[in-house]
């Protein structure tokens, strides 16, 4: 049986039906968003990158920055600090009847356990900042009393465990830069445990009450432990006071750190960026140094820098990987988990600037100098050789080497100053297309400019212009820079990216 | 805990010339699960943005157990939140990105481990994101919010994009969680959502508070002591009872709500009258009536703007 109802046809039909209908509509969809006209000069070097990987892949692993102690090592230092300002000469004794320590035993359940370099105790520190110098004296887990300083120094004192039945205390001295630690069972009979020197405490430290529970490397993570010391009778003599006591945690960059790096690490896109980065800028160094020859004496030209080349291409994928490290996360509204997990926002860029800047100084090192090994192996080759003036590219030469590691800084620094113009942007493909504009087209405003002066000038302001004067090792009095003042140019461009994308993180609304 | 859960005191934000709060002041207790209702627009999201200092505002106080967010030490530890479950990084998986939140607050792996476990998604822990439904992602964000095993709990619409066994099974979670004796803020445009699970209803409209108060005061508020009638004899009825002095209205083909008699006084008049019925039982206002009595006034942009204006 046939229905009586006649099927519904629609009213309007199209001329034509075909590629071109196609074509406009992702032409309309195109254009009417804005910044990916942007997004389309990053896609054109994404085409790049691809066609290059050679499908190498590399396991890279590694570490966040660390602090730096006052003798120039990393150092650990994370402890929760009750502390108040302390001026000039005096005492601090305080007793410890306790000191209790607790350690995962299963998921979400901390038992009581033995952290054997658990500390409780008196510090004197410069500040409240990481890594800056200290002294103390501490009971720990189950090494005793121990006095240590600056991180490295570390002196036996008491021994034994601390209880309410055999109580410790301690005493800390200041006398200008000589800070003596004593213990006592008793309060009463006090043994010296040692003195030492801490340089740069200044006229005013923060001295008080500290405990510290580290954590231990367990399986694929770290282990923590949580600590908690009684304190009693806490006396203050001698130094002048000012303020209140506060508590804070020292090493709030340490788990903010360990964060970044975990989230860069465990996508792929950043590793692919960074292989490629390596990929281009081998790839047209290479490239460079095979077309050029020399047959006789004479032939000059910078082959240094030449050999360099690559990172001119090279600085765009560092600088797409920088702007996604934080614009990535303002597109998908991640941003808010961030800072809901990290509210101190300027803490958080320096976290993601620090985390960016240890991986690209890895790739960017092995980028750089593989372009440099192309040059030195392609070169002679070519005509290149001593006999004709031009000896083997080599890193015991000194403008070479600033060359070599300037280009390395010149990396590190683009990242820095894309990750600051994402901050102030927020948007991937403007991040992206404004970066690649203020890098790329000023070198090409000044082949257009006729006036020398302001071609001159435009070149000693703009980043890349400036910045890649650090590779030059030949003629370098005809550069509008010296080397090192023009990566100062491209230093002064990131710092100031930075210092305004971390206000603007700190005032807007997330 | 003497301090409450949340306690939020006369917000004001204003985007440009739009008011987006104006006077919002509530707490919220530990041991209930309290709703956070009210039309799309209303301020809810905002509040919640406030609340996790992620947005400034003009005037007011958010605190978090007696203490403004910024100043929490190891935040995640006294709040869990969800605002977005779509806010991730679709290349990550979903045991990849609770890591990293681990490693923000200096926790364990194998806290992360067992969140996952207790909102289910341990099968798909190592799947990237960007391949999960929204339900499953409402999972992993409270996976996230549970993380820092807080004793208070906010969500923003977790209800949104979960099937039918994903809401029952929500209603239970939230109410496990609550039980426990921590404080729950959930919001949610839906009030079938909350009315079986919240014990505590904050409505907001146009920026603030319009109620705050527990669930069953507020129905029976609603209800007034009307009485539902059914019948098949409505015009007889409804004469009769409007001899007697009663209020009554049409509410349905054979239903009616009669107000200003009891029960069984209705029960003798229709009986004494001959007008047959099948029930007469206590009217019970549910919360969709308490919601649109409340918000009718607040509601601002009914038909012509359907959309979600809040920011």
């Amino acid at each position: 049986m046939t229905p009586a109802t006649t099927p519904y046809r629609p009213g309007q039909r199209a001329e034509r039906y075909g590629f071109l209908q196609l074509l406009h509509a992702e032409w309309t969809k195109f254009r009417t968003v804005r910044g990916w006209a942007f997004g389309m000069v990053a896609a054109a070097l994404m085409v790049v990158l691809v066609a290059l990987l050679a499908g190498t892949s590399s396991d890279q692993k590694g570490s966040p920055s660390v602090p730096i102690g006052p003798g120039g090592e990393p150092v650990t230092d994370s402890f929760y600090f009750m502390h108040r300002p302390l001026a000039g000469n005096g005492s601090i004794t305080v007793s410890v009847s306790a000191l209790r320590s607790s350690v995962p035993a299963g998921p979400a359940d901390l038992r009581p356990g033995t952290v054997p370099w658990a500390k409780a105790g008196i510090i004197i520190k410069q500040s409240t900042r990481q890594g800056s110098p200290y002294a103390a004296i501490m009971v720990t887990g189950s090494h005793g009393v121990r006095m240590q300083d600056d991180y490295v120094n570390d002196t036996a004192g008491l021994p034994g465990p601390v209880s309410a039945a055999s109580v410790r205390w301690l005493r800390l001295d200041r006398s200008d830069d000589t800070i003596t630690g004593y213990a006592s069972a008793d309060g009463a009979r006090w043994t010296k445990v040692g003195a030492v020197h801490v340089r740069g405490l200044g006229p005013t430290a923060q001295g008080g009450l500290f405990v510290a529970s580290p954590p231990s490397v367990h399986g694929h993570g770290t282990r923590v432990s949580v600590s908690t010391a009684v304190f009693e009778d806490l006396r203050v003599q001698g130094h002048r006071v000012g303020g209140d006591w506060t508590g804070d945690q020292v090493g709030r960059m340490r788990p903010a750190l360990h964060a970044e790096w975990t989230k860069i690490r465990t996508v792929a896109g950043p590793l692919w960026l960074l292989l490629g980065m390596i990929a281009v800028t081998v790839a047209l160094s290479a490239g460079a140094v095979s077309v050029v020859t020399c047959t006789s004496a004479g032939c000059g030209g910078d082959m240094t820098k030449l050999s360099l080349i690559g990172v001119q291409l090279g600085q765009a994928l560092v600088a797409i990987l920088a702007v996604l490290v934080i614009s990535g996360e303002y597109g998908s509204g991640l941003i808010r988990t961030t800072l809901t997990a990290m509210p101190h926002r300027a803490t958080v860029l320096a976290a993601k600037a620090i985390v960016l800047a240890g991986v690209v100084t890895a790739a960017g090192t092995i980028a750089v100098l593989g372009s440099l090994l192309a040059g030195r192996l392609i070169l002679p080759r070519h005509g290149f050789t001593t006999a004709l003036g031009h000896p083997a590219l080599s890193l015991t030469d000194g403008p070479t080497l600033r060359a070599t590691a300037g280009s390395i800084l010149y990396l590190i620094l683009i990242a820095l100053f894309s990750l600051g113009i994402a901050a102030i942007v927020r948007d991937s493909a403007t991040g992206i297309g404004v970066i690649l504009g203020l890098l790329y087209l000023p070198p090409l405003f000044s082949q257009v400019i006729g006036d020398p002066d302001w071609q001159r000038l435009l070149q000693q302001m703009s980043p890349m212009s400036a910045g890649l004067a650090v590779q030059t090792t030949a003629d370098l009095r005809d550069l509008p820079l010296s080397p090192w003042a023009g990566l100062g140019v491209t230093a002064g461009w990131a710092a100031a990216a930075l210092m305004a994308g971390g206000l603007l993180i700190r005032m807007r609304d997330a | 805990m003497s301090a409450p859960g949340i306690a939020v005191a006369g917000l004001r934000k204003r985007y440009g010339a739009t008011p987006a709060l104006d006077g919002m002041s509530f707490t919220v207790r530990p041991g209930v699960v309290t709703g956070f209702v009210g039309p799309n627009g209303a301020g809810k999201s905002t509040t919640m943005r406030v609340i996790l200092g992620l947005d400034a505002v003009d005037e007011g106080t958010a605190l978090i157990g007696g203490k403004p967010y910024h100043s929490l030490r190891r935040p995640l530890s006294h709040v869990g939140s969800l605002l977005d479950a779509a806010a991730l990084h679709p290349g990550r998986s979903a045991r990849d990105h609770l890591l990293w939140l681990a490693h923000s607050q200096g926790l364990a792996a194998r806290r992360v481990d067992r969140v996952i476990e207790q909102v289910g998604l341990t099968s798909a822990a190592r799947r990237r994101t960007g391949g999960y439904s929204l339900g499953m992602r409402q999972r992993l964000g409270i996976a996230a919010a549970l993380l820092g095993d807080p004793p208070v709990i906010m969500l923003d619409e977790p209800f949104n994009g979960m099937d039918p066994d994903g809401i029952i099974w929500m209603r239970g979670f939230l109410r496990s969680l609550a039980a426990q004796g921590r404080a729950v803020l959930v919001s949610s445009h839906l009030m079938s959502e909350v009315q079986d699970t919240a014990d505590h209803l904050v409505v907001a409209g146009r920026g603030k508070a319009i109620a705050d108060a527990g669930v069953t005061d507020l129905i029976a508020a609603a209800s007034r002591g009307r009485v539902a009638l059914r019948t098949t004899a409505g015009t007889h009825a409804m004469r009769v009872l409007a001899h007697a002095g009663a209020t009554a209205a049409a509410t349905g083909h054979d239903t009616i709500t009669v107000s200003g008699l009891p029960a069984d006084r209705i029960v003798t008049l229709l009986g004494k009258s001959g007008v047959p019925f099948s029930e007469v039982s206590a009217h019970r206002a549910t919360l969709e009536d308490v919601y649109l009595e409340l918000t009718r006034e607040a509601v601002e942009f009914r038909a012509a703007m359907p959309t979600e204006v809040s920011r």
